[in-house]
């Protein structure tokens, strides 16, 4: 299309990357919640681990819809690129995805399959967090395009980087699953999610520091990115910070703090992003095409901008206050019981 | 044997979408329905509005749960299935679903929590606005998902650059020529569906002389509000006949299988259509009324089929029958509703078994109505995408193989098939329950306030956790 009067690219791409990460903050806690929920030590606890996300998940899951389809309406050429070269890990996601969610009214209610339906929590939440995890390796790793099409096969996304990518993001989940537990409960449960946020935490580093390692050496443009003078000047505060929280986040898992382990986890995620985002950037699908590329028609982004700028404040609004309605620690009574 | 990945796609869609369907077809109206029995609880104070509304909650949340997780498949079907479709037509239909994302998802997740679970937290103001806001929420959905639709029906306001739409007018595309019909005709036949459900219900409660007064008052409230809908339904599927007569005659001749171009046209109750030999066997056929029914006039004209080039028809057969299929239960529909107003002036509204059997009856066929109707149109679009523009051969993802899209069906049909029917099984368990006499007591809300504050809860906790909660 011809010059547009204003460049709408750089606002869509710090909207959409605002939506994703939110999904990936607000729906990688509840589906940690879910892996977590696998090792619960009783009924009781199962009980609360899931009441504390049960009045929520369904909107964290409601900004996966918002990040697909705010892919498709800003960068609709990424979105046709990206999503036929990850056809079975999206399939794979959506059918776990399915399972999880229905079971917080079927396990509620089918006391007879209760087993089935818990399995369907835990192991559900679990591939879907695997399947995110390895949609993320294959976007790192990049799509083989001609013309506006991906033309790779269906299974080139399958590699030993994105099967690693895959399971450090059930750690990661897992971490701030623990995170949202300590938040929510008390006594003998908050000391169980404490263990297991520790634990997730170890795998989480090692991955972070394997990744690190990894695509660099993989990937000569991203090496050149972070280690070429001077960018490994303006550069050297990410991992430097990064290594600062873990420490935080593994003293606040090991202390009392109640908020601080969700905050550092998140605080690990928004680090773990911005590393992912410095490396690819303006890449919307690797390694050819651009944000400017990919985006849709000025008039295109302009109609959704208006709406978007209007809603999105209120959206973040009484999301807020439905939190804060549920706010305080989980309760048997409220919620499933 | 060679996978065909473009028919595969159209199953696999068909078979997402359909299930779908079913879920919208009944939270829409049954969101409206809460709402208003809210709205009189809180309005009257009578508790058989609060035993009502906390039952057909509970029905609501597992429909809706299973809404949600079908229908985060869906936008997902575009990329991955269809991503020439995607790419030829984000820049005018994207902003359509991503609005609907935007005004409908969230507004509905949010206060469906509140509707849910917080009855003990919030004043009762406050849980009557939330489920007017899910409510709200499921017509905005509508809104939205319908109009990207009718556009790929009727297409408007677009330009065509370099094989792809780019959007010209915005009013034109959203409000192309066959929404507010489509719109219209498919809101209301989700209100019948859900009120259907109710009346059966209530039926099944009065035979058994169960939950009597609860019974009675679903019954009434949803016979007086179909006598209204079912006759205006009809009305509005004529408008939208019209509507497809003027800007999609080819599908309006599949539906009524004419093959040759005809005025004085007859109405075709019952045929064989044959695709090949382009006609009809044991043709059942009134004279002159189909131009009369089609066009409103008896001289009308109503081209066929032999009008369009072979690769250009849509299948015949299942538009054909899926359309007599609704139509057909349009008129049981109405039938029902006239019963009850005679049953109802004699005074027998309640205790007429043979009424109360046919109640039970029509319960389920709302969502067959539904799922005909949708078929018709979906169908009768064929074989485009994009009506008259973009085929839906030329719409699927290249890279994909017969063989992806095989293994993908088997997990899409496994999956559904273990859910659906183990949601709807448990709708059954929830109707079998009934509505609990237990929770008569409003809960622990006196005049507006919480009878037990949230801040009885420890205070060292709540500062901390109200910011961490407001955090993500």
């Amino acid at each position: 299309m011809s010059a547009p009067i204003f460049d709408f690219v750089p606002i869509w791409t710090a909207i959409l990357g605002l939506g994703v990460f939110l999904y990936v903050l607000l729906d990688g806690f509840d589906l940690g919640v879910g892996v977590l929920y696998g090792f619960a030590p009783d009924l009781a606890s199962r009980n609360l681990v899931m009441n504390s996300v049960a009045p929520i998940w369904d909107g964290n899951e409601t900004w996966l819809v918002l990040g697909g389809l705010g892919l498709l309406a800003a960068f609709p050429l990424a979105f046709a690129v990206i999503l036929p070269a990850v056809y079975f890990p999206i399939l794979v996601m959506l059918l776990a995805l399915v399972f999880r969610g229905v079971a917080f009214e079927f396990r509620y209610r089918d006391v007879e399959r209760r087993g089935l339906w818990d399995h369907g929590f835990c192991y559900g939440s679990a591939v879907a967090a695997f399947a995110q995890g390895v949609v993320l390796g294959a976007f790192i790793q990049g799509f083989r395009v001609e013309g506006r099409q991906f033309v790779g096969g269906s299974f080139d996304f399958l590699t030993p980087f994105s099967v690693f990518t895959g399971v450090a993001l059930v750690f990661g989940y897992g971490l701030l699953g623990a995170g949202w537990l300590v938040l929510k409960t008390e006594g003998d449960l908050q000391q169980w999610a404490r263990r297991l946020g520790r634990r997730c935490l170890v795998g989480v580093l090692a991955a972070i520091l394997i990744v690190s390692v990894w695509t660099p050496l993989t990937n000569a443009d991203i090496a050149s990115r972070w280690f070429s003078w001077p960018h490994v000047v303006f550069l050297s505060p990410v991992p430097i910070v990064t290594a600062l929280v873990a420490y935080g986040e593994w003293r606040a898992l090991a202390g009392r703090a109640e908020a601080w382990p969700f905050a550092g986890a998140i605080g690990l995620f928004a680090l773990s992003y911005l590393g992912v985002a410095i490396s690819l950037w303006p890449m919307i699908a690797p390694p050819h095409i651009t944000v400017w590329q990919a985006a849709s028609s000025p008039s295109t982004q302009a109609f959704l901008l208006i709406g978007t700028l209007f809603l999105l404040p209120i959206i973040l609004m009484y999301t807020g206050w439905s939190y804060w309605v549920f706010r305080g620690k989980a309760r048997s009574d409220l919620g499933y019981h | 044997m060679q996978l065909d990945p473009v028919i595969l796609s159209r199953l696999q869609f068909a078979w997402v979408i359909a299930w779908h369907i079913l879920l919208p077809a009944f939270t829409v109206g049954l969101a409206s329905f809460v709402a208003l029995l809210e709205g009189l609880h809180f309005a009257t104070g009578r508790e058989i509005y609060f035993r009502l509304s906390s039952f057909w909650t509970k029905i609501f949340a597992v429909s809706f749960g299973m809404g949600v997780v079908s229908g985060v498949v869906m936008p997902f079907q575009f990329g991955a299935n269809w991503s020439r479709f995607s790419d030829a037509t984000a820049n005018v239909l994207s902003p359509l679903l991503a609005y609907e994302a935007l005004m409908a998802f969230f507004l509905e997740a949010a206060f469906l929590s509140v509707l849910l679970f917080g009855r003990k937290l919030v004043p009762r103001w406050a849980h009557f606005f939330a489920a007017l806001m899910v409510a709200v929420g499921t017509l905005f959905s509508s809104f939205w998902i319908l109009a990207a639709n009718s556009w790929m029906q009727t297409p408007a306001g677009y330009e065509i650059v370099d094989g792809r739409f780019f959007p010209k007018s915005w009013a034109e595309i959203i409000f192309n020529p066959s929404f507010p019909y489509r719109l219209a005709h498919t809101v209301v036949g989700f209100y019948v569906t859900a009120a259907l459900v109710v009346v059966g219900v209530a039926a099944f409660y009065l035979r058994r002389e169960r939950f009597v007064a609860e019974a009675r008052t679903m019954l009434s409230m949803t016979l007086w509000l179909l006598t209204a809908l079912a006759p205006l339904q009809i009305l509005l599927g004529d408008q939208q006949g019209l509507n497809t007569l003027a800007y999609q005659p080819a599908k309006l001749a599949a539906i009524e299988a004419r093959w040759d171009t005809v005025s004085r046209a007859p109405l075709t109750l019952f045929a064989v259509p044959d695709q090949k030999a382009e006609t009809n066997r044991y043709e059942i056929a009134v004279p002159d009324l189909g131009s009369l029914i089609l066009t409103h006039d008896l001289n009308g004209t109503i081209r066929g089929l032999k009008d369009w080039p072979v690769d250009q028809r849509p299948p015949v057969a299942i538009p054909f029958f899926a359309f007599r299929v609704m139509v057909g239960l349009g008129a049981v529909f109405l039938a029902t509703v006239i019963a009850s107003l005679w049953l109802r002036w004699r005074g027998r509204l309640f205790d007429t078994d043979w009424f109360l059997r046919l109640c039970a009856l029509v319960s389920p066929l709302g969502f067959v109505a539904v799922l005909a109707g949708w078929i018709t149109t979906e169908v009768g679009r064929q074989p485009w995408t994009v009506y008259g523009l973009l085929r839906t051969a030329d719409s699927v993802s290249p890279s994909l193989s017969g063989r992806d899209v095989a293994v993908s069906l088997i997990g899409y049909a496994i999956v559904y098939l273990v859910m659906f029917p183990s949601g709807i099984a448990l709708m059954a368990r929830i109707v079998h329950a009934g509505p609990s006499e237990a929770a008569a007591a409003p809960g622990p809300i006196e005049s507006g306030r919480l009878a037990r504050p949230v801040e009885a809860l420890p205070a060292e906790d709540r500062t901390s956790r109200q910011d961490a909660a407001r955090d993500p």
